[in-house]
């Protein structure tokens, strides 16, 4: 169940040049409420801003030690909110609504293909965390530039494999993700599911390559949003069966074979 | 009237810690809320508005839904609805446009499974109906006033659908065969939602009212759009959308105090209300009651706050109680 929570900024970093990273102290979020990475907080970005902004979780970490739960975000500043979001200071407080969505479906014995594009890839870091070694990640960036190395590096620390492309060659393999995932799968299908998160063109596609290997694939989505919470119906996706789903309540992370990606 | 000490529901205290949903209590209100809305009794005046609150569940996590005076339900249609494509929602200046497209899952499904969910709670329930005929307005307010709804009201403004929506709001005699209608078939009071995209909003409120409608809400959304630069399309799938959110204030003001001039109906006011001055302002220009609807997506908490607010407005005033606000405005 959501609730309303003031975060404190406790770190803060600068990932590249539109790239944040953030730490909160988030209460018992994490504890009582049972925030997990890929699930988003809804935040509020300052008076100048109507909506709050949904930006997903990284970490979400407990302590015996801590009085609250740290919480980390990754964001890309693409308008005003998020541009006040990344003007914070440490000590700086935050009007937060969460735990909010459902995030991804996974267990620790599981074997997974991780698959991220550009800021899609920081809500996977979670999972990666708590994956064991067997798991693959295929990160994806448009170019190097985009590319943040310390986030590469975390996938790298948990993962069996890390392959990274990007869209122009400045960077690791010259190719998309869903040709990487290709690959990965050809050689070797045995895994529990996909778990993919970035643009909606790049989900399509990994909708297809799981349909052609037959595993199963969790996608999560991103619609324009108002409340967050389910009541005002702002962030439809179509799916398959004509039916709308909410990306807020029902999502983010939706079946890949469910959702309609021609809609 | 119950007792309507300002305080927030002990299961949202503790959770909250936000310094801004700490600031507006008022513990020691001595001001009756109590309002009457075509003869519904609403504890306080501050009632949420359709399409921003659902049936109640979303919201009712935050807080019991027993604190609100009312709630306008999501529009219900006869058959359910799927709405329109995305994107839906646009952020504009101090504003939102949306183009939901009354998503609902019809009036049945609302009966069987929201209704009994509500009646948990001391609120009075609002059912906001749009149909695409008038005999589908009959139709759904007969199901209503059966199932025990408190009020209905008529959406004869939604922007966000092509058949039926704004055309009866836009023509005065088709507003009026629809409150008719609706007038016909209903055992409770039947509240007309006006649209403001029209020329002259007072001739549909007089349309309405001679047609036997209790009571009237407005506003609905101001027909709005917006375009991104880059790609040179509207952000919106349906090109155009309702605007509602503060940037729309002042003319719900206004075209309540304008209604309020020529129609003795009681007025349920609303249009960006943020604040409890927002909600003063209308009540003073008219409304018998108020309601908040975007301020929710900011704030959770914004109706609870618009209530307290209110009534410290209304005893910092000297008033007994806060419905002698209500037509207050001194014009020059």
């Amino acid at each position: 169940m959501p609730i309303q929570q003031v975060c404190t900024v406790i770190r803060m970093a600068q990932l590249n040049p539109t790239t944040w990273w953030m730490a909160l102290n988030a209460g018992k979020l994490a504890e009582e409420h049972g925030l997990r990475p890929s699930q988003f907080l809804h935040i509020k970005c300052g008076d100048g801003q109507l909506l709050r902004r949904p930006v997903s979780v990284s970490e979400a970490v407990t302590s015996q030690t801590e009085p609250e739960d740290i919480v980390s975000i990754i964001f890309e500043v693409r308008g005003e909110g998020t541009k006040w979001l990344s003007q914070r200071k440490l000590g700086d407080k935050l009007d937060v609504l969460g735990p909010l969505g459902n995030g991804f479906d996974f267990n620790e014995s599981g074997r997974y293909l991780l698959v991220g594009g550009g800021i899609g890839i920081p809500p996977l870091i979670g999972c990666a965390d708590e994956l064991c070694e067997h798991s693959t990640a295929v990160l994806g960036y448009r170019s190097k530039d985009k590319a943040v190395p310390w986030v590469i590096d975390r996938f790298r620390e948990r993962c069996q494999e890390t392959i990274v492309c990007t869209d122009d060659g400045s960077l690791g393999r010259h190719s998309f993700v869903d040709s990487q995932a290709r690959e990965v799968l050809t050689k070797d299908k045995d895994f529990t599911a996909i778990l993919a998160c970035g643009p909606k063109p790049m989900l399509k596609s990994m909708a297809r390559v799981a349909a052609e290997f037959d595993v199963p694939c969790q996608v999560s989505m991103e619609e324009r949003m108002a409340c967050g919470i389910g009541a005002c119906l702002g962030c439809a996706i179509r799916m398959k069966d004509g039916t709308m789903r909410h990306v807020c309540k029902d999502g983010p992370v939706f079946k890949a074979e469910e959702v309609d990606w021609d809609a | 009237m119950p007792d309507e000490k300002r305080k927030l529901h002990p299961e949202t205290e503790g959770i909250i810690a936000s310094a801004s949903t700490q600031s507006v209590l008022f513990p020691d209100c001595s001001v009756d809320m109590g309002v009457d809305l075509a003869g519904v009794p609403l504890k306080n005046p501050v009632v949420v508005a359709s399409g921003t609150f659902g049936f109640g569940r979303e919201y009712g996590q935050f807080f019991t839904l027993s604190e609100l005076g009312g709630i306008c339900c999501k529009g219900l249609t006869l058959h359910s609805r799927e709405g329109n494509p995305p994107p839906r929602i646009a952020e504009t200046p101090l504003g939102i446009l949306n183009s939901v497209g009354l998503q609902n899952p019809g009036v049945d499904v609302f009966i069987e499974h929201e209704l009994p969910f509500l009646r948990q709670y001391d609120v009075k329930v609002i059912a906001n109906i749009s149909g695409n005929t008038p005999e589908e307005y009959g139709e759904m307010c007969e199901k209503l006033s059966a199932a025990g709804v408190d009020m209905i009201e008529v959406n004869i403004s939604c922007p966000n659908v092509k058949a039926g929506g704004l055309a009866y709001g836009t023509r005065p005699e088709l507003a009026a065969e629809v409150t008719k209608m609706a007038k016909s078939h209903s055992s409770v009071p039947v509240m007309v939602k006006l649209s403001p995209n029209v020329t002259d909003i007072t001739e549909i409120a007089k349309a309405v009212a001679d047609a036997g409608a209790d009571a009237l809400s407005l506003i609905n959304t101001l027909r709005g759009m917006r375009i991104d630069v880059n790609t040179r399309r509207p952000i919106l799938k349906m090109n155009t959308g309702g605007l509602s959110g503060p940037a729309v204030l002042p003319v719900a003001v206004r075209m309540v105090w304008e209604v309020a001039s020529v129609v003795k109906l009681p007025i349920l006011g609303m249009g960006g209300v943020t604040t409890g001055e927002d909600a003063a302002q209308l009540m003073l220009a008219g409304a018998s009651a108020v309601a908040v609807g975007t301020a929710l997506f900011a704030d959770p908490y914004a109706p609870l706050k618009v209530r307290d607010s209110l009534a410290e407005i209304a005893a910092k005033q000297g008033l007994d109680a806060v419905h002698n606000l209500t037509g207050g405005v001194n014009l020059w």
